[in-house]
């Protein structure tokens, strides 16, 4: 095995390394960070939301935002499927509706980049208790 | 490329690996793999939770999902709901005690809520036998800062000015300790890890050195280069397999880095380490003994000075920590004394692990600033008395320390407030008690263990241990007098004044606060022969309600001494006679009381 031999070096073994850890890391203040709930029951499923979700985390790392992606029962939309909820902090989550790869690089880069809101909300009708 | 949606962390501590969390973990892949979810799961063995009551402990991220008391058939039930479905397996997650709601994020977990983890920070976050993983959250950051940055002085600075003391139980200055053998020149000096850890009911250093066993290795470059040393020992007892398992893999990928050996990190500074295993002596976590042991030689202490800082292994200026004390270095160095000097109280700084035991709801290994109250722990993170029973004491500090009552649950617990108190830090274990123990009793089972533990190489902790244990074993059997528990109080302060060692100088102390604390139940056992916990058998009597009592007989025939028969007295309402039990023939085994499904049966 190689041996590190400098700090510099060490940075950047970390540098590279991180990213494994990275969904830990994240997980340990979740509130402070955009959370992306993506339905995944097989309404989801069929409608494409694994590859969405592939997709938006792909987009989110290259766009350098600190996103945890969470997968999430049947949240009721079937008709809209995929449907994600965004939660940005501070503020109540949204829910999008038919969201592809493209509506997903929209959320990202409109809505959680600039707050722009942009097309596919679905009105939220429930409450939730925790 | 499928990204890793999921992490399950899956607790690898030796507590829950005898719950089968290996074959958890087995389980885990096979059926990842069958469903071919493997590229998008990962499945991590980390170090404890320490919420070791509910073990085994299985954690998905990035929900913080936390699943108790999982057992590899559940493995299948969680892949299906919680993986792919997205839904959460309501009955394993942790049931919350007092308001009988599933709690699922461990964030809301009381348990967690209060505790600050910094020598705990990667225990069940990462995979010890992954040195990767302990680079990526920053590790060996701190050994190259030094070796760049500092000189070997400010390195001890800092660790003096961040207030940190040894967590060993004595509460000794670190970077004192460390300036102290800096200043001695030799050939040759050591770093001694003392991971021999003997208190009955502590974990907190074999948790830390199986859950992130780098730290360790870290800490101990740190202070090789601070005193000069090139070579460290870690003394390690042979009954924690895993620990040293988990050490020699950390020390072999260390080694393979370069962060371990010849010229680390290209700075000219050599240190390697190597283990030494002890037979598991409590008296070998005394820093003379230990050294002794290491060099072949019998474990039994020395009188100091020279302190080993300049006469230690091999006649050579070495230094001696702990486990848990080393885990907080590498952290103070990267995020600076000042900000661990802002934790904790006045003159005891940062946070302590303490190992919760006894008759409490959440056993396990937690850590708090220094300052948190008893009350905070034992009700907030311990989650009460078990059974709803009221609080009678906690012990702290083991055999050297003593036990603490109701009036003491506010006090802010750190170094000097546990010695004011009559009792100490010690290592950290602490045990809770209720109304169902007796502190005659609890003294006793303490010295039964330091008379066992003596070296026996000087006499007042061999001989005057072994007299106090005969008086509080003549108090427990009903044959004590008031002139005893006076004895019990010379010894005592003999012992303390004359032992050679800290074993036996702090062995009278749970004997002398359980005598300060609980006078009268000293005093019910000699006068009024009764020990009000029923636990000392030879003071108490199982007692047939007459009236309670319908005659059915079950108690006599679960007697396995045939001393219960019956009487010719018949209840009001009842049909059959009562039964009574002869006290000369019980031999106090309570087999009627747990049959009687009447309640007729006491103890008296």
């Amino acid at each position: 095995m190689a041996k590190v031999k400098s700090l510099a070096e060490l940075k950047a073994m970390r540098e590279k390394l991180q990213s494994n850890l990275d969904l830990r890391e994240k997980s340990n203040n979740p509130d402070a960070m955009v959370q992306v709930k993506v339905a995944m029951a097989t309404c989801g499923i069929a409608a494409g939301a694994k590859q969405v979700m592939e997709h938006m985390m792909e987009k989110a790392d290259e766009l350098k935002l600190a996103v945890v992606f969470t997968q999430t029962g049947c949240m009721g939309y079937c008709h809209a499927e995929p449907t994600i909820e965004v939660k940005v902090p501070g503020k109540d989550p949204i829910v999008f509706g038919h969201v592809d790869n493209k509506r997903a690089d929209e959320i990202l880069e409109k809505y959680v980049m600039n707050n722009e809101l942009v097309e596919g909300i679905i009105p939220v009708n429930y409450e939730k208790i925790d | 490329m499928t990204k890793i949606k999921t992490h399950v962390l899956c607790c690898g501590g030796t507590g829950c690996k005898a719950s089968a969390s290996d074959e958890i973990i087995a389980t885990f892949e096979r059926i990842l793999k069958e469903k071919g979810l493997q590229d998008e799961v990962q499945v991590i063995r980390t170090g404890c939770f320490g919420f070791c009551e509910k073990g085994p402990i299985v954690k998905m991220l990035p929900d913080n999902t936390f699943y108790t008391q999982v057992k590899p058939t559940d493995v299948e039930k969680i892949v299906n709901e919680h993986i792919i479905k997205g839904r959460k397996v309501t009955d394993l997650l942790y049931l919350d005690p007092e308001n009988k709601q599933h709690v699922s994020d461990s964030k809301h977990m009381g348990f967690y809520k209060k505790q600050l983890r910094i020598a705990l920070r990667n225990c069940g976050f990462i995979n010890p036998e992954d040195i990767d993983e302990y680079i990526s959250r920053g590790g060996y950051e701190a050994i190259a800062k030094v070796l760049g940055e500092m000189t070997p002085q400010q390195v001890i600075d800092e660790i003096t000015k961040s207030g940190l003391r040894g967590r060993g139980g004595a509460g000794f200055p670190t970077g004192v300790k460390w300036g102290l053998c800096a200043k001695n020149q030799a050939d040759q000096k050591y770093v001694i890890c003392n991971a021999d850890e003997g208190d009955p009911g502590a974990f907190m250093d074999r948790s830390i050195m199986e859950g992130d066993p780098n730290s360790i290795i870290e800490a101990m470059a740190i202070c090789g280069y601070a005193i000069g040393a090139t070579k460290g020992l870690v003394y390690i007892r042979a009954e924690y397999p895993l620990a040293i398992h988990r050490l020699q893999v950390a020390i072999a990928q260390a080694r393979d880095y370069g962060l371990l050996g010849d010229d680390i990190l290209g700075s000219g500074f050599n240190f390697d380490i190597e283990l030494r295993y002890g037979a598991g002596a409590f008296v070998c976590g005394e820093e003379t003994a230990l050294i002794h042991s290491m060099e072949g030689k019998r474990g039994e202490p020395t009188l100091k000075p020279p302190f080993p800082a300049v006469s230690g292994y091999m006649a050579k200026p070495s230094n001696v920590n702990n486990v848990e004390t080393f885990a907080n270095i590498p952290i103070i160095i990267t995020k600076g004394a000042d900000w661990f000097a802002s934790i904790g109280s006045e003159k005891s700084k940062g946070t302590k692990v303490f190992a919760l035991a006894g008759q409490i709801n959440n056993v396990g290994l937690i850590e708090v600033p220094m300052g948190t109250t008893l009350r905070d722990i034992i009700y907030e993170i311990g989650g009460g008395i078990k059974g709803g029973r009221k609080f009678k004491a906690v012990q702290t500090g083991g055999p050297s320390g003593g036990c603490l009552t109701e009036k003491h649950l506010d006090t802010a617990i750190d170094y000097d407030s546990l010695m004011a108190a009559g009792s100490m830090m010690g290592s950290g274990g602490m045990v809770v008690m209720d109304d169902t123990s007796c502190m005659v009793a609890i003294a006793k089972f303490y010295l039964e263990f330091t008379c066992e533990e003596s070296c026996g190489k000087c006499s007042p902790c061999r001989i005057g241990n072994k007299r106090m244990l005969e008086i509080l074993t003549k108090i427990t059997e009903g044959n004590g007098t008031m002139d005893d528990l006076q004895e019990l109080r010379n010894l005592a302060a003999v012992i303390k004044d004359t032992a050679l060692c800290g074993l036996g100088q702090t062995s009278p102390n749970p004997v002398l606060s359980t005598l300060d604390n609980f006078w009268d139940e000293y005093v019910e056992h000699v006068v009024d022969k009764k020990c009000r916990a029923g636990v000392c058998k030879k003071l108490m009597n199982y007692v047939i309600d007459k009236d309670k009592c319908i005659g059915c007989g079950k108690c006599a025939k679960n007697c396995p001494a045939e001393a219960i028969s019956k009487t010719n007295y018949i209840a009001e309402g009842h049909k059959l006679p009562s039964m009574e039990i002869d006290t000369t023939k019980c031999i106090k085994c309570g087999a009627c009381m747990s049959g009687c499904k009447f309640d007729a049966i006491s103890i008296k």
